[in-house]
């Protein structure tokens, strides 16, 4: 008889420590040093102004383009010029987002709608948008109202195009649920399917703002009296190749600001992806 | 929909092109059973529990018969995951005060410290028992239960088991549950069915005191029948039986 002797056997498992990257601190000179060359390349700029390399004709020293904004500050002609290129843009922009928001609803939750509306809007979106000027001008003249149109036409699509991808990328077992829970209609679109397509429709809504700005210095170009634009191109006619600069530095200032507040409200709004979910 | 508890189903017959997964299905279960759904793949298990939970219409000449309101689990949980969880359990309710209803159920299953949690955040046990919250709040009377711990842990799934037993001895609903686990539904369920050719091939009646212990002797018999019924043969069946 014999015994079987269960003789522990010893698995010669290679120790697996976990070898962890020496945390070192990257100062943030590194971070600093991304801002270095563009800070070079303003230096060349402002010593080739100097050294009458460059005319200012063709481009304002940046001492100039500093001097001439705090001088259109002060005279309060900046603020009240982007005041109202500001108002265009929102007034565009409301109009525009909520006639995407309701086409992309009505095409998003019925049929009937779908065949009614997308047609015709994936057909017109093809169009550039911009090249309506003329048509713009010939039907609402040289007033507020083509550059607004044209601020609203731009946003529609944007907005439309996403927010109708979202609402037809809801799970359809979270709208499942929500039926065999009781959720009514109207429950179902406010509960699940509006909060479902929100993301989608904030990415269109940030699409939208660039369209937006975009569509304004088009738009200010048609005979303007007030706006960036207009301050623009009437420093075009004096040569202010420094006020030209300072405008267009405001229309960047602008878009990156109001992207800013987009995300913001990303943030907040979308708070419950997990992927912004701090645990 | 009557008064009585219990659920009568009448010749339901589901068919999708050529395949016939329900077959003139008759079942009846009794007011507060617990009942477990057993059956192949494709048996049409999760088919019956969705006409019961009026997600797919019954035929016309089917004679359907269920208590409202009714609650599902799903496998998933299939919480809205921009809605906190509180929000979610109270979802469609019409109470004058949703969240204190929603607080007591998920107090029940034992969530009380993430009522205000986002779905994204909760493991899969948890969002189970959000789900089970749900479900519970409605004070439904027919409780279903579409494979709902399929998709957790072993550990995770035996604490959910004996949840789901409280609950069901608290509230008292009769409890459809729908899986493909063998012990799983000889551990929770009075009565099992075996679903096979779209009717009720196997009806057994599970008489065990609960709670009940997978190594309990009178396991073995009813699982070997159970397994039968769809299909495996369980080669340690035949070493249980005396040889000599």
């Amino acid at each position: 008889m014999s015994v079987m002797s269960a003789a522990p056997i010893r698995l010669a498992l290679p120790a697996v420590t976990q070898v962890r990257a020496p945390a070192r601190r990257r100062f943030s000179l590194a971070g600093y040093r991304r801002f270095l060359s563009p800070l070079v390349l303003v230096l060349l700029w402002q010593a080739a102004s100097m050294a009458g390399l460059v005319s200012p004709r063709v481009l304002a020293a940046p001492t100039t383009i500093l001097a001439s904004a705090w001088d259109l500050l002060i005279s309060g002609e900046l603020l009240y010029n982007m005041a109202v290129s500001l108002q265009r843009v929102a007034i565009g922009l409301a109009i525009g987002v909520s006639a995407g928001a309701v086409l992309a609803v009505a095409s998003g939750l019925t049929r009937l709608g779908e065949d009614v509306v997308d047609a015709p809007m994936q057909m017109l979106r093809t169009l550039p948008f911009l090249a309506l000027v003329p048509l713009f001008i010939l039907w609402f003249g040289i007033g507020e109202v083509p550059k607004i149109g044209l601020v609203a036409l731009g946003t529609t699509f944007p907005i439309y195009i996403n927010l109708f991808a979202g609402i037809r990328g809801i799970e359809p077992k979270l709208l499942e649920a929500g039926r065999v829970f009781g959720l009514s209609r109207w429950g179902l679109i406010r509960h699940v399917i509006l909060p479902g397509a929100l993301p989608s429709g904030l990415v269109g809504l940030r699409y939208a703002l660039g369209t937006a700005w975009l569509s304004l210095v088009v738009a200010e170009q048609i005979n303007a009296t007030a706006g960036i634009g207009y301050l623009i191109n009437d420093a075009r006619d004096f040569l202010r190749t420094d006020v030209i600069v300072v405008g267009l530095m405001v229309y960047a200032i602008l878009g990156l600001s109001a992207d800013a507040l987009v995300r913001l409200g990303e943030r907040r709004l979308l708070a419950w992806r997990p992927t912004l979910v701090g645990r | 929909m009557s008064n009585n508890a219990g659920v009568s189903v009448r010749n339901l017959t589901r068919q999708f092109g050529e395949n016939r997964v329900l077959d003139a299905l008759d079942v009846e279960l009794e007011p507060g059973a617990f009942v477990a759904l057993l059956g192949r793949s494709g048996s049409g298990k999760t088919t019956l529990l969705r006409t019961l939970a009026g997600l797919d219409a019954a035929p016309a000449d089917a004679q359907i018969d269920v208590p409202t309101p009714t609650a599902v689990v799903f496998q998933e949980p299939r919480l809205l995951p921009w809605k906190p969880v509180w929000q979610n359990v109270a979802l469609g309710l019409a109470d004058p005060n949703p969240r204190r209803r929603a607080e007591a159920a998920l107090g029940e299953v034992g969530l009380s410290h993430r009522l205000d949690a986002w779905p994204g955040t909760l493991s899969g046990g948890e969002a189970q028992r959000a789900a089970l919250a749900r479900a519970l709040v409605r004070q439904p009377k027919l409780l279903l239960l579409d494979e709902p711990f399929a998709a957790l842990d072993a550990l995770t799934r035996m604490k959910m088991h004996g949840l789901v037993l409280d609950l069901w001895r608290t509230h008292a609903p009769t409890t459809l549950i729908v899986t493909h686990d063998v012990d799983e539904a000889l551990l929770l369920a009075d009565r099992v069915l075996v679903l096979e050719h779209g009717r009720i091939a196997t009806d057994l009646r599970v008489g065990m005191d609960r709670p009940r212990d997978p190594t309990n002797p009178g396991f073995g018999p009813l699982r070997a029948k159970l397994l039968r019924a769809l299909g495996v043969e369980l080669p340690a069946a035949r070493v249980l039986e005396p040889s000599a």
